[in-house]
């Protein structure tokens, strides 16, 4: 049942999954799940609709402790810590892992602002000057800058779908995380935007472990150099992304792979 | 024959009318199907039934409404063409006195005359009245046989009675929402007619920017004359519903709507919002009783026990904190609305960012639904300087000008109260001062509406 497939032998995990099960009331949506993401490569969750993919994503900075009946079981670290121990501070945790959604979601506030609101809240910038110097690295890193550099006081919801998505993972590196998810961050955009994020993607990669769900097999080939392939609550098979698209050991993958299903 | 037998009739001739229309359109229908064809009858039987009665039952129903209102001037003159009336005085105001009272013994509504004269006319009236009544219910009969008859005429295979039927339930509802349109203008109207009668004798600078009210000094035999500013109760109804009032209604309305919306278990929404709710439910009068036997004593003797001078057991804020507690479930219904309507993926990008709830609530859910927020207090304003009982109760009659809320002040509606209730006469400036003042306050409260609902829709708009 619980296939913890993990042949890349990860040495320093930057986050890791034991076993890990989701229950939403009496459904299960995650059946144990085991699974390293490292700091060097981009890891691709892939799957059908339903699968899971974007529950177990919610699970790694706990998001789904918005979700009254959500309920998590097994072990998720980061850096070797329990982050779902009594001692850990959710609030502290989701600075250190940040997320970018589905559908952008700028705050009705001016590009400035949406930049600002992380470094404000955790105290990282006081001064104007500092907050100043935080917002353009974080806006040239989401490669917003040259494009909204003469009229940062405008509000964030009147940019485009993919510069209000660039907008968002500035927000999110603004505070500095170590790791990034993304939930499909590309499902509401146009295929040049997506372009545009993808690229970003692969700048940001290095600097920060990023995880992205994906419903788009191209992206997760393009994007990912590992990539996991969830199927009804299981991880069916994780490896290289080449490998994957290439040479799936699992027949399910095969089958999803080569768009059999899903 | 007497009103509700007449009605009794006309709903039986409706009711014959589409038993017989549903059976004739029936038997079309077989005979049609009969032929082979499907679509030949183009309404349901049903059909041809409402509209063979309703053309039974309204031209009837409008005609005696007409009716009604053009007998009494008929019988009138009837009456007065009788010889009996010849003897009448010419005065205008005993003729009619005299007509009246004639009219109440014919009807039964009076056993005996005072007038022997009324005594002479109660026959003819009798016989007028029994005349056009007896005429006003065969027309009416007859109108309704000539109107069923017509329609039934029409009941044929290829008779479109659906439609028919379907523009009379559209021509229904249209003069169901004209009627509260209609009233609204005649309100309005009145309104304009008694306030200008008002201008016209009293100055409406001094009425609008005047510091003295006392419109009963002349009437109650002292001062010599009645002065109209009513700069105190401008004052009294905005100290009382929009800032005492507020200062109680804003924060525990936006608190409790906070509390509903972000904290709070579903189990435990789903009773307090309802209970809370029902607080919109209790009659005013109730919260004025609370106010001016509880809390009004209270607020009193602990005015008097910190040395306030001038403390009354009517006091601005005893009224005021009522009509706060009154306006909570307006101002966190509709604060509940708008944070409700800020879309859930802002409120994670928040928390996905390391904000705490309270963060997110304040930074984010507040600032982005505050034209909402904005809107239900307007509302909430309107609402409360609009508010009678709780003020006639608790506030006072004293038109003090005055910051002090253990005063007395006194409001526009608690002196239109005032000066409505009791024997008046209607063309003293006492008494139109009423509408002038009832004229300022559905100025105010409808450009508050009119404003909260812009700024409401405003901000809808920019979520959908």
């Amino acid at each position: 049942m619980t296939e913890a497939i993990n042949p890349l032998a990860i040495a320093n995990p930057k986050m890791s999954a034991r076993d890990v099960k989701v229950f939403y009331g009496a459904k299960q949506a995650i059946k144990g799940v085991s699974i390293d993401v490292d700091m060097d490569h981009v890891t691709a969750f892939i799957g059908p609709s339903g699968c899971g993919k974007s529950t177990f994503l919610r699970t790694l900075n706990r998001m789904n402790d918005t979700v009254a009946s959500a309920r998590v079981e097994g072990m998720i670290t980061l850096d070797g810590e329990d982050i779902y121990s009594p001692s850990m501070d959710v609030v502290q945790l989701r600075a250190r892992v940040g997320m970018v959604f589905q559908k952008p979601n700028p705050f009705p506030k001016s590009i400035y602002e949406n930049i600002a609101y992380g470094p404000r809240i955790h105290g990282l910038a006081h001064a104007k000057a500092d907050l100043d110097v935080v917002v353009e690295k974080s806006l040239r890193r989401a490669g917003l800058w040259e494009e909204v550099k003469d009229r940062l006081h405008d509000s964030g919801t009147a940019l485009s779908g993919g510069q209000q998505q660039r907008l968002c993972i500035g927000r999110a590196i603004a505070v500095e995380p170590e790791v990034i998810l993304m939930d499909e961050p590309c499902s509401a955009l146009d295929p040049i935007a997506t372009a545009k994020i993808e690229e970003l993607i692969h700048e940001l990669r290095g600097r920060y472990a990023i995880v992205i769900v994906t419903h788009n097999m191209q992206q997760a080939a393009r994007v990912s150099q590992r990539t996991a392939f969830f199927h009804l609550g299981d991880l069916v098979e994780y490896g290289v992304t080449s490998d994957i698209f290439t040479n799936p050991t699992q027949e399910r993958t095969k089958d999803y792979i080569t768009g059999r299903y899903g | 024959m007497t009103g509700p037998a007449l009605f009794l009739l006309l709903a039986g001739l409706g009711a014959i009318a589409w038993v017989s229309a549903r059976a004739r359109a029936l038997r079309l229908q077989i005979v049609a199907r009969a032929t082979g064809r499907r679509d030949a009858v183009h309404s349901l039987p049903g059909y041809h039934g409402w509209y063979v009665a309703l053309w039974t039952i309204a031209p009837a129903i409008l005609f005696l409404a007409v009716w009604a209102n053009i007998v009494p001037g008929l019988v009138t003159q009837a009456v007065l063409a009788d010889p009996a009336a010849q003897s009448l005085p010419m005065d205008d105001f005993y003729r009619s006195a005299i007509l009246g009272e004639a009219r109440s013994i014919a009807t039964g509504a009076q056993a005996g005359a005072f007038n022997p004269l009324a005594q002479g006319l109660v026959e003819p009236y009798r016989a007028a009245i029994n005349k056009y009544g007896v005429a006003g219910a065969v027309l009416a009969i007859v109108l309704a046989f000539a109107g069923g008859a017509y329609a039934f005429t029409r009941v044929r295979p290829d008779f479109r009675a659906r439609t028919r039927v379907e523009r009379l339930v559209m021509a229904t509802l249209l003069i169901a929402s004209l009627l509260a349109i209609v009233t609204t203008v005649g309100i309005v109207a009145s309104l304009l007619w008694e306030s200008f009668r008002f201008f016209s004798m009293v100055n409406p600078l001094d009425f609008l920017f005047g510091t003295k009210w006392s419109p009963q000094s002349a009437a109650m035999g002292y001062g010599n004359e009645d002065a109209f500013g009513a700069v105190p109760l401008f004052w009294g109804t905005i100290f009382i519903g929009a800032i005492i009032a507020m200062v109680v209604a804003i924060p525990l309305g936006l608190m409790s709507a906070i509390y509903l919306t972000q904290y709070a278990q579903p189990v435990v929404r789903k009773w307090m919002k309802p209970t809370l709710e029902m607080l919109a439910g209790v009659p005013t009068v109730v919260y004025g009783y609370f106010a001016a036997l509880t809390i009004a004593p209270a607020l009193r003797d602990f005015a008097v026990m910190i040395g306030i001078h001038g403390a009354s057991s009517e006091s601005a804020l005893a009224a005021g904190l009522v009509m706060g507690v009154m306006i909570i479930p307006f101002v966190s219904s509709m604060a509940d609305d708008s944070i409700a309507a800020v879309p859930q993926s802002m409120r994670d990008g928040s928390l996905a960012m390391g904000a705490t709830t309270s963060e997110t609530i304040r930074k984010v859910l507040i600032p982005a639904a505050l034209p909402g927020v904005v809107g239900g207090v307007l509302l909430a304003v309107s609402r409360a300087i609009g508010e009678t009982m709780i003020v006639v109760m608790a506030a006072g009659l004293a038109a003090n000008l005055t910051l002090n809320p253990f005063a007395s002040v006194t409001t526009v509606t608690t002196q239109i109260v005032q000066l409505l209730t009791g024997d008046q006469e209607f063309d003293s400036a006492k008494t139109l001062a009423a509408f002038a003042l009832g004229l300022v306050l559905f100025v105010v409260t409808l450009l508050l509406n009119i404003v909260a609902l812009r700024v409401v829709k405003k901000y809808r708009e920019a979520y959908e």
